[in-house]
């Protein structure tokens, strides 16, 4: 069944979009990230613009972090102290992204600019997780248990002024490592389409030593607020979000993120996070490839105004 | 605005055949005016009649009548972008820009347009896909020729730019029909139809219409929305989005 998107400007088959949703959704549940890295390639992929796809899919990233954010909060697994710290840097982050991608899609470079940005930060973040990932299996095959956290080893963060106890995670770090991870975060979000949720987590294990206990709601809770606000800037400055578009995806993202949530209890974490290293490097080597190789057609138009809608 | 053509085509008929003679009338009708653009928007075919009118005292044509119906969307501007290898990489480098090209653009006819007139009376009256005008910005060199055939290739592609020699058919030797099609892609706006006639290589007489491609119920209000109110619009989403993810942590609730 076709559906033409009012924002996108273009017929989609309704079914493709809700299987890609369930899809992403699935796998976002599994590994507990919001699955905006792969929905935003997936939506160039079938046609939508790179401008549209990235800012519907804030509010797609929004819906599918709401869900998780309120059963994290009925397991009383967030840190609404340390969210509300990292919030205040991310908003700052958001709004300078936005600001930076109106910019860059005036000057008509924002396309490259997100594919150099995927390709740089999926290459390096999934290479990291995978050989993370590979010596804890090694770790584990010889017998020595795993260390995840270490009580203790202070580093040169914590030497930072201006420190706060953030009681709910049981740490006791200075507020601006958490103000600057919470503006990259909101920064790489609003220019990528993305939640970040990939990269907030191991920032707050390996900088601020926050527990697993409290990492994920945190980070799923700040995740909801810095993509609702990157949905309103992104409609307030660019006018790229399509309402119909994140509807069904957000439908097939809430119900497949349900059953991932399921199949992932059923595997051993390290195995999971190689699998999602390895997920997360093979979409930036697709878009490596695609900047590398000749293109097959080397012109395309742009429509610069009047017109349309 | 091309009425010093008319006269000259009418100047043409009529010292060809010597003579008091009247020129026949072209009549068409479009089976709609106003194509909508709802959420089962696919595209349209849209069916234009025509007939030419003759009285008692016309002229016999030697070649029969061709007709070339021109169909032009709303004018945008379009930058023709060509990717090269910038620091090993395949960036977007060079472009031109093409001020108020057609956005949408059919040329139907009953036969090649090369048998329907002259190379010379085609670039004249602006028919055939070769002489649309396309301005270019600034001047045009010959190398950026290269860009507006990429332009044209990539509109082809993409059914916005149509060029069929066989879509006009006469039913009768005065009665003709054409169909137009609009891809789903074709934006909203109004579309001038323009419908010339043709016999021994002239053009002998024109009519011209319009049509309007316009957005209708949700996708309009959506539209609308998203242009207008960008704040609220933005709000409704995230809301929505809220909601959306509300709702199934209470359909999927476990405990």
């Amino acid at each position: 069944m076709q559906i033409y998107l009012p924002i996108a400007d273009l017929p989609v088959n309704i079914f493709l979009i809700l299987a890609m949703g369930l899809a992403v959704g699935f796998i976002s549940g599994m590994f507990g990230i919001g699955g905006g890295f792969l929905m935003t390639p997936l939506l160039i992929f079938i046609g939508i613009s790179p401008a549209v796809s990235v800012a519907t899919v804030s509010s797609h990233i929004a819906a599918s972090s709401a869900s998780g954010a309120i059963s994290y909060w009925r397991k009383n697994a967030v840190d609404l102290h340390l969210a509300a710290m990292l919030l205040a840097g991310g908003i700052v982050g958001t709004a300078l992204g936005v600001w930076l991608f109106t910019a860059l899609r005036s000057a008509d470079l924002l396309d490259l600019l997100i594919a150099l940005s995927y390709v740089v930060l999926l290459g390096a973040v999934g290479g990291l997780m995978m050989v993370e990932a590979i010596r804890a299996i090694v770790r584990t095959y010889q017998g020595k248990p795993v260390v995840l956290r270490r009580p203790g080893s202070h580093t040169w963060i914590h030497g930072l002024p201006f420190k706060f106890r953030f009681k709910r995670s049981k740490i006791y770090v200075s507020a601006i490592p958490v103000w600057i991870i919470g503006l990259i975060i909101g920064f790489i979000g609003a220019v990528m389409g993305i939640g970040g949720a990939f990269l907030l987590v191991p920032m707050l294990i390996y900088f601020l030593r926050v527990p697993t206990a409290t990492v994920i709601g945190t980070s799923t809770l700040l995740t909801l607020v810095t993509m609702g606000s990157a949905t309103i800037m992104h409609a307030t400055t660019n006018h790229l979000v399509d309402a119909m578009l994140a509807l069904i995806l957000m439908v097939g993202g809430v119900t497949g993120a349900q059953f991932g949530a399921r199949a992932g209890l059923l595997m051993k974490p390290e195995r999971l996070r190689l699998l999602l290293g390895l997920l997360v490097l093979s979409v930036g080597l697709r878009f490596a490839v695609d900047l590398l190789a000749q293109p097959s057609e080397l012109f395309s138009i742009r429509v610069v105004d009047g017109g349309g809608a | 605005m091309k009425h010093p053509f008319v006269t000259l085509g009418l100047a043409a008929a009529l010292a060809m055949t010597s003579g008091a003679a009247f020129a026949e009338r072209l009549i068409s009708s479009l089976s709609s005016h106003q194509v909508l653009v709802s959420s089962s928007f696919a595209g349209a075919e849209l069916v234009l009649f025509g007939s030419v009118e003759r009285d008692g005292a016309t002229v016999p044509r030697r070649s029969g009548y061709n007709i070339v119906v021109t169909v032009i969307g709303p004018r945008q501007t379009l930058v023709t972008r060509r990717k090269d290898r910038v620091l090993g990489i395949w960036a977007n480098a060079q472009s031109r820009a093409f001020v108020d090209a057609p956005s949408y653009l059919a040329v139907l006819s009953n036969k090649p347009l090369d048998e329907i007139a002259s190379l010379g009376t085609q670039q004249r009256l602006d028919i055939g896909m070769d002489n649309v005008p396309l301005p270019l910005t600034p001047s045009m060199q010959p190398t950026d020729l290269v860009f507006r055939d990429a332009l044209i290739r990539l509109k082809k592609e993409r059914k916005l730019y149509i060029e069929e020699p066989n879509s006009v058919t006469f039913l009768t030797p005065n009665l003709f029909r054409a169909s137009i099609r609009l891809p789903a892609e074709a934006p909203v706006g109004t579309y001038e139809i323009e419908v010339k006639l043709f016999a021994d290589g002239a053009n002998i007489a024109r009519t011209s219409s319009a049509l309007e491609v316009v957005k209708v119920g949700v996708e309009q209000f959506v539209a609308t929305a998203a242009r207008d109110y960008g704040f609220l619009y933005g709000l409704c989403t995230t809301l929505m989005a809220l909601a959306t993810g509300w709702f199934a942590s209470i359909v999927f609730r476990r405990d």
